[in-house]
């Protein structure tokens, strides 16, 4: 029936529909106000000082025709071929990253929904476990072990499979390595969400039609977890693609990404303006899968209640 | 029957309920007797599960007024109301146990502690699970949530208790039991109870009066008897039990009874019984119920009967009657039911037979379209 | 037939190791007595020794752990109020915009969250001269802010599971509206409040980047000493920092499990 029962639920769904305007007030003023802000100084031109950029709107004093709008930062970013060629990198890593999470994820998943309920949650809970851990120290971890003089390098120095240590650190294979370890679980839960709900009788019934075992997985099983893949990719590419601590920590000088850059740009450079230019240009190359994201959860949520 | 009518417990006055735009109640009045077992039967979306909620005093009418015991409760909010409701998924608390499920209603009222004791236990032992106080809902089967949800939605004594939809989570076997278990226990208690159901036969076993609901509005109120004999309309007819229906047209009146040419009868003229004055000429609809047809492959006495004939087109044999599909020449069928009342291996009537159906003049429905 | 699994195993077995084999790989090395990360010098405590007498370790821990709690309670009050807001308001206003508003941020790359929070804060200060400087005020803000989100959805998910006539059947039992509220949505709700709760404790405790452009001089949470100290490479106190960490995340989740499963056994008993 309605969610709204008229009158006696009114009293608690009035209190709910003033309360609400409390964390709505802190949204409006915490998350809408901030991006409006920052496509503000996207328009604004950089200057010595402090704050760094000039102020767009004189505030009140001279109203509109205080307006000092400016395309320059933007024009900068697309003259200057750099920023392109790193916000391709960015994309590129990104979309490399989540079709490998994808390559181990997928097996990953698909197993645990084979097994035994019980087997089911602790093999989900050993994959969800490291999530808790500290996302930086997990990071770090692998410096330790992909060190010239690393875990790694030692033990297969030892062994004698290798007479000089690998390089694996500071290159754009431990960033790769790093996204596939810190994304894995966002791979996995939307992938098992969906595997597991698949009815075993499909199976049977393309057997008894005729499919071999690996044509089973490619007419049945792979076409229904569809939503499940999309789901995860983009659960991993979308954090991906503006990921700043990976790269930061793992990868090399020549590895650039676009959360990085943006933080030099910030911090380094104190160039506020294009550093929010670049901001606004991610963003606008992540609404697509964002805007993808958000309608499957609405679909889920839908098909939910 | 008639001497002095017990004063109506539940009086819905003109209620109409409406949602943005579609209206589920519709200018619905209707009386319910104190330590009635009534019922309201309609397929899903009808606006019966409407009509409980108003009861309940979840929903608030539109428009018209809900009367319970001769007080006003068009207004009063359901935690005040003198009406429990079993809700069709039975809406246990998972996080409470059956005891405290069923102490729920009283610790609202603050009863005393040992009271709440006391009558809890009584409680579950009317219901026969007194062994499953400490238990918590999930640990339950169908059936035991189904008397507990009873218990608590009786613990309080209130003066009407809703049903909604009692049965539906129930298996089919358990369900005829539980049936007649409810019907028990309401005579025991005497507490009116109103069953809301979109089961036919549910409601004709258990209830002394049906309301059937169409549409948001009440297509006939009455008896199951009446209401499978004498239904009120089209709808009625058809959605209570199976029947055959034939859209005519007077030729004559007279003497009480009608003369009707159908289309899809070709020649032959139906008799049938009229209540009120029908001039010739007025479109009216004839139905009758299958069992109340004859078939025989000779031709039956015609007085007082109906007469049609046509062909045996499918037959399903069930042991204790047969059930026939007859094809008239226009094409029309007819559904035939037969108590198969002698023990014999072969069929007296067999597919492609060519048969007589009757049945008598008084066994035939009018309804007036 | 027996390959094909074979190899799946295999893979399966390499995703678990890549998960683990960082982590115990820090247990190990925080007790290595070598200042030579790599090099194997024999069992010692040194490391976690030196901590204790890290004050600026120990005031980064404390501040993290202040922001994360506060942060936390806040984000779970407020998320819930938006998630009950969006599930039973029907006719909300603004409803898409608070439902665009709360979900952003779980796809909002953190450093655009992070820098236009930071401009924000400046723009605030020109204005109405607050925050005056900024520090673990701005941070707690900026972090309930981001991990309400995911307290909504956990939040909702939930509320979308529940059964509402469990409501319903309280008010007709004689419940008033607000004491159904706490006798049943919130014991409902309890589990998701919870989990709700840890999840936005754990995020704040884990931002670094977040934190890192909100914060001002003089509030430096642990995540930003970590990185600072971690870009220079590998230093043995973090390997004991993280042990730590990584034994105290290992009791919450023993004695969550402890907890359900004592709960299950008890209803188990209740059966016979």
């Amino acid at each position: 029936m309605s969610n709204e029962a008229t009158g006696n639920g009114g009293q608690a769904l009035r209190w709910l529909r003033r309360t609400v305007a409390l964390p709505y007030l802190w949204l409006l003023l915490f998350f809408l106000a901030p991006f409006l802000i920052i496509l503000k100084i996207s328009f604004a031109d950089p200057i010595v000082a402090q704050p760094p950029f000039t102020p767009l709107l004189e505030w009140g004093a001279q109203g509109l025709a205080g307006l000092k709008a400016t395309f320059e930062n933007y024009a900068y970013l697309f003259q200057d071929g750099y920023y392109g060629i790193i916000y391709l990198a960015s994309l590129k890593m990104a979309a490399i990253g989540t079709i490998l999470c994808l390559l181990l994820g997928y097996p990953m998943a698909y197993f645990i929904a084979r097994q035994s309920p019980r087997r089911r949650q602790i093999l989900l809970m050993a994959v969800i476990l490291p999530f808790w851990i500290s996302f930086l120290l997990r990071v770090y971890a692998w410096i330790g072990l992909l060190n010239n003089r690393g875990v790694i390098n030692e033990f297969l120095l030892w062994l004698g499979v290798i007479d000089h240590p690998l390089t694996m650190l500071y290159n754009d294979f431990a960033v790769y390595l790093g996204i596939v370890y810190s994304y894995l679980p966002f791979m996995i839960l939307p992938l098992y969400a969906n595997l597991e709900r698949h009815d075993h009788d499909l199976l049977d019934a393309a057997a008894d039609l005729g499919a071999r075992r690996w044509q089973r997985f490619v007419d049945v099983t792979l076409p229904l977890s569809v939503p499940g893949i999309i789901g995860g990719c983009l659960l991993v590419f979308i954090p991906t693609v503006g990921e700043f601590t990976i790269p930061a920590l793992l990868g090399g000088a020549d590895t650039l990404m676009i959360g990085r850059v943006l933080w030099d740009e910030f911090f380094i450079n104190r160039d506020w303006p294009v550093a929010s230019a670049v901001s606004v240009v991610l963003l606008l190359l992540l609404v697509v899968p964002i805007l993808w994201f958000q309608y499957l959860q609405r679909r889920e949520q839908d098909a939910g209640s | 029957m008639n001497d002095s009518p017990p004063s109506p417990l539940v009086q819905i006055r003109e209620v109409t309920k409406k949602f943005g735009g579609v209206t589920a109640v519709d200018r619905v009045s209707l009386d319910i007797l104190r330590g009635e077992l009534f019922a309201i039967l309609g397929s899903s979306g009808c606006g019966k599960t409407t009509l409980l909620r108003l009861l309940a005093g979840f929903e608030e009418p539109t428009s018209g007024r809900i009367l319970i015991d001769g007080a006003d409760m068009t207004d009063v909010p359901p935690y005040e109301r003198p009406v429990n409701l079993m809700f069709q998924s039975y809406a246990l608390f998972p996080h409470m146990t059956v005891a405290q499920n069923v102490a729920y209603g009283l610790k609202k009222e603050h009863v005393p502690a040992d009271r709440i004791r006391e009558r809890v236990a009584e409680m579950l032992a009317l219901v026969k699970l007194e062994a499953l106080a400490g238990r918590k809902p999930e640990k339950l089967s169908g059936g035991e949530k189904q008397r507990v949800a009873l218990a608590r939605a009786l613990v309080k004594r209130p003066k009407l208790l809703l049903l909604d939809e009692p049965m539906a989570a129930l298996d089919k076997k358990l369900r005829q039991h539980t049936q007649f278990e409810l019907a028990n226990l309401q005579y025991q208690l005497g507490t009116t109870f109103v069953v809301v159901t979109h089961d036919q036969s549910e409601a004709m076993t258990l209830a002394s009066r049906i309301a059937v609901m169409a549409e948001g509005r009440i297509a006939q109120v009455g008896t199951p008897g009446q209401v499978y004999e004498f239904p009120a309309n089209r709808y009625v007819a058809s959605f209570v039990g199976n029947i055959n229906l034939f859209d005519g047209r007077v030729t004559a009146a007279g003497n009480g009874q009608l003369s009707v040419k159908c289309e899809t009868l070709g020649s032959d003229e139906l008799s049938v019984i009229s209540g009120g004055e029908i001039a010739p000429g007025s479109t009216v609809c004839i139905a009758v119920r299958p069992e109340k047809i004859t078939i025989s492959r000779q031709a039956p006495e015609a007085r007082d009967r109906n007469v049609i004939k046509g062909t045996v087109w499918d037959l399903a044999y069930f042991g204790d009657q047969s059930l026939y599909r007859v094809r008239l020449k226009s094409g029309a069928e007819l559904q035939v039911s037969a108590q198969n009342l002698r023990r014999s291996e072969k069929m007296t009537v067999e597919w492609d037979d060519e048969v007589f159906l009757s049945w008598e003049v008084a066994s035939t429905v009018l309804l007036q379209s | 037939m027996k390959n094909r699994s074979l190899m799946l195993m295999t893979i399966v077995a390499f995703g678990y190791a890549l998960l683990y084999v960082p982590i115990i790989s820090v247990i190990v090395y925080s007790f290595n007595d070598s200042r030579l990360v790599t090099l194997w010098g024999g069992f010692s405590l040194r490391w976690y020794v030196s901590l204790l007498s890290d004050e600026d370790l120990l005031g980064a821990a404390l501040l993290s752990l202040r922001i994360a709690i506060v942060s936390a309670t806040f984000a779970t009050a407020l998320g819930a109020i938006v998630a009950l807001a969006l599930h039973r308001v029907n006719r909300l206003r603004g409803r898409l915009l608070l439902y665009g508003m709360v979900t952003a941020p779980l796809v909002m790359p953190e450093i655009i969250t992070g820098l236009s929070l930071l401009f924000l804060f400046i723009s605030m200060a020109d204005l109405i001269g607050w925050p005056a400087s900024r520090g673990a005020t701005t941070i707690t803000i900026a972090h309930i802010t981001f991990s309400m989100a995911y307290v909504v959805v956990i939040v909702r998910s939930r509320l979308a599971a529940m059964d509402e006539s469990l409501e319903d059947a309280a008010m007709d039992l004689g419940g008033r509206p607000v004491a159904v509220f706490f006798d049943i949505t919130v014991p409902m709700l309890l589990p998701a409040l919870v989990s709700g709760w840890l999840l936005a404790f754990t995020l704040s405790l884990d931002d670094l980047v977040i934190s890192s452009f909100v914060s001002g001089p003089g509030a430096t949470t642990l995540p930003m000493l970590i990185f600072a100290k971690v870009r220079l490479g590998v230093t043995p106190d973090i390997n004991a920092i993280t042990t730590i960490i990584i034994l105290l995340v290992a009791v919450a989740v023993a004695t969550a499990a402890f907890v359900s499963g004592r709960r299950e056994s008890a209803g188990l008993r209740g059966v016979r």
